[in-house]
């Protein structure tokens, strides 16, 4: 069975955003850059298939800059096999994303797509559900565990009350949760190996999707910021303050 | 214009969850019905139909719907959807785990967990794990949204709308429910509670968050945790307060052991009172504390407790 797996280039998840004085966004300029973390969880889990004889191929996918292929790199460092590009400098939403790696599925027919849950700087959460409905294939999402079982898969969930655990047919689409695994490191020789696997580079025209989409992006700000308040001395001062300035108990 | 609510449901029951998202249905203003699809789900569709502002329950009853599995569901929304401006959800994980499937269906994208309605097209949501608010205008003609709860207050139960039945019943071969573990407890659900108390990786074990339960009872509080005492596995996970767990806005948040991580305060830091207990007076948890008490919390949470 051959996995596909799609990975993003985010913000690092330790850096503190800053939004543009003009408010059009937040500035990435000169901000360290990385794999968004559910997406290293997603390759982490495509590469523990492969090590157990379920997946035979671990091919990784991302759209976005040239500066991607960085990502794609870590991701063949970390156990993949080959790599697809999909360049764009334009600001690509689930939906163009969903519908290329639509295409892609359609191209290399893999047994099973497995994607990060969400991005950590758009936080949409929507991507691999759209892909599910674009390519007709199940899904079960936000995976705390995943076990394949001939043509079917268990998958896991974690969901507001719980658990819930369902079975699909492959093939499937999974996104990761937190806990599905814990991402191993890559090792020097596999980053020098790495350099050397194939990584093809594509176009959004090659696949005949537009990208733009009719969501624009008005106004970015900072929240509300919130001021540290006071330090009391004891549990007699803190629970005279919630009951008399702060009016809560 | 003429929305479409997908109400949330609860062990069948009508989740405290759609009062808000009605509420953000009324801000975008229009015709409001809610759909409510389940087995066995008559009583969540009475429920449904006493909410203010609605005018009509639409309920799909079969058992293809049992559990809101997202294939049958996105199905049966694209079915209901033409003649609607806008289908709404709550970010719940059913929410989001059905929505972007009717959005990619109808070729149109998804607004997530939007916390306020500037008008019909124009809405802000929270990036970057809330570190900035952005304002979205979508020009699709069928805008699918989910809703973050707390940037609305729940609408009343005084209303009486007409309930009817829906007849699509959609196929379903690709997936089945197995089995689900849900968390059994008495106390409030952690996304309406006035009052929550969290413990962070500071409990030092699962045992610990006992200490948290006579403070709980007394304040009627729910309890949650940081991601670190979830991934430490002190706590189950649906306890997990932060950006990719419950986002919770009480009016009382008590924080305790809990250093105060980007993820973590993601999740809290629009509750109205913020009290942290810690031992450590440098963690970041104190700059957005209302009150902070540095201290031993083996010592403090036993004291508050007779207190209270």
């Amino acid at each position: 069975m051959k996995v596909l797996v799609a990975v993003k280039r985010v913000i690092d998840y330790n850096v503190k955003i800053r939004v543009k004085a003009d408010h059009s966004d937040v500035d990435l300029t000169n901000v360290k850059m990385a794999m968004n973390p559910f997406c290293e969880i997603a390759v982490e889990e495509a590469v523990r298939l492969k090590e157990k004889g379920v997946a035979t191929e671990v091919v990784a996918v991302t759209v976005g800059p040239k500066a991607a292929q960085e990502q794609l790199r870590t991701a063949l460092a970390l156990g993949a096999d080959r790599a697809i590009h999909i360049e764009t400098d334009e600001r690509a939403e689930s939906l163009a994303v969903a519908k290329l790696l639509a295409k892609v599925v359609e191209e290399e027919q893999p047994g099973m797509v497995i994607l990060g849950k969400q991005a950590i700087d758009t936080d949409n959460n929507q991507t691999g559900q759209m892909l599910a409905a674009l390519t007709g294939l199940p899904q079960g999402t936000f995976a705390s565990e995943v076990a394949v079982d001939g043509d079917k898969v268990s998958v896991t969930r974690e969901i507001d009350g719980g658990l819930q655990t369902i079975a699909l047919t492959l093939p499937a689409i999974v996104t990761t949760d937190l806990r599905l695994n814990e991402p191993r490191y890559a090792k020097l020789p596999d980053i020098m190996k790495a350099k050397k696997k194939p990584l093809d580079v594509k176009t959004p025209a090659d696949y005949g999707v537009e990208v733009p989409s009719k969501v624009s992006l008005l106004k970015v700000e900072s929240p509300a910021e919130r001021k540290g308040g006071v330090k009391v001395a004891s549990v007699d001062e803190l629970i005279d303050k919630l009951k008399n300035e702060a009016k809560v108990l | 214009m003429s929305i479409l609510v997908l109400a949330d449901l609860h062990e069948g029951q009508l989740a405290g969850a759609t009062a808000h998202v009605v509420a953000a249905a009324q801000a975008i203003g229009g015709d409001i019905d809610v759909l409510v699809a389940g087995e066995g789900v008559q009583a969540a569709a009475e429920a449904a139909a006493k909410l203010d502002g609605v005018s009509k329950v639409r309920v799909a009853d079969n058992a293809v719907y049992a559990h809101q599995l997202a294939e049958p569901m996105g199905a049966l929304l694209v079915e209901l959807a033409d003649g609607y401006t806008h289908v709404l959800a709550s970010a719940s994980t059913t929410g989001k785990n059905v929505l972007p499937r009717l959005a990619a269906l109808k070729d149109v994208s998804q607004l997530s967990d939007v916390l306020a309605v500037d008008s019909a097209d124009t809405f802000k949501r929270p990036i970057y794990a809330g570190n900035a608010i952005a304002t979205v205008k979508s020009d699709d003609t069928l805008k699918v949204i989910t809703v973050r709860t707390t940037g609305f207050d729940a609408v009343g139960t005084s209303g009486s709308a007409t309930v009817e039945a829906v007849d699509v019943v959609v196929d379903n071969s690709q997936s089945s429910f197995v089995k689900e573990e849900l968390a059994q407890s008495d106390r409030p659900e952690l996304g309406g509670a006035k009052v929550v108390i969290s413990g962070g990786r500071g409990m030092g074990n699962g045992e610990n968050f006992k200490l948290l339960d006579g403070i709980a009872d007394k304040l009627g509080a729910a309890i949650g945790a940081s991601r670190a005492a979830v991934d430490a596995g002190f706590v189950p996970n649906d306890m997990q307060v932060g950006q990719t767990g419950k986002i919770v806005a009480p009016d009382l948040y008590i924080a305790v052991g809990i250093s105060g991580a980007i993820q973590h305060l993601a999740g809290m830091k629009d509750s109205k009172v913020i009290v942290a207990i810690n031992k450590d007076d440098e963690a970041p948890i104190f700059q957005v504390a209302d009150y902070g008490l540095v201290g031993d919390l083996f010592e403090i949470l036993p004291e508050l407790e007779s207190k209270l």
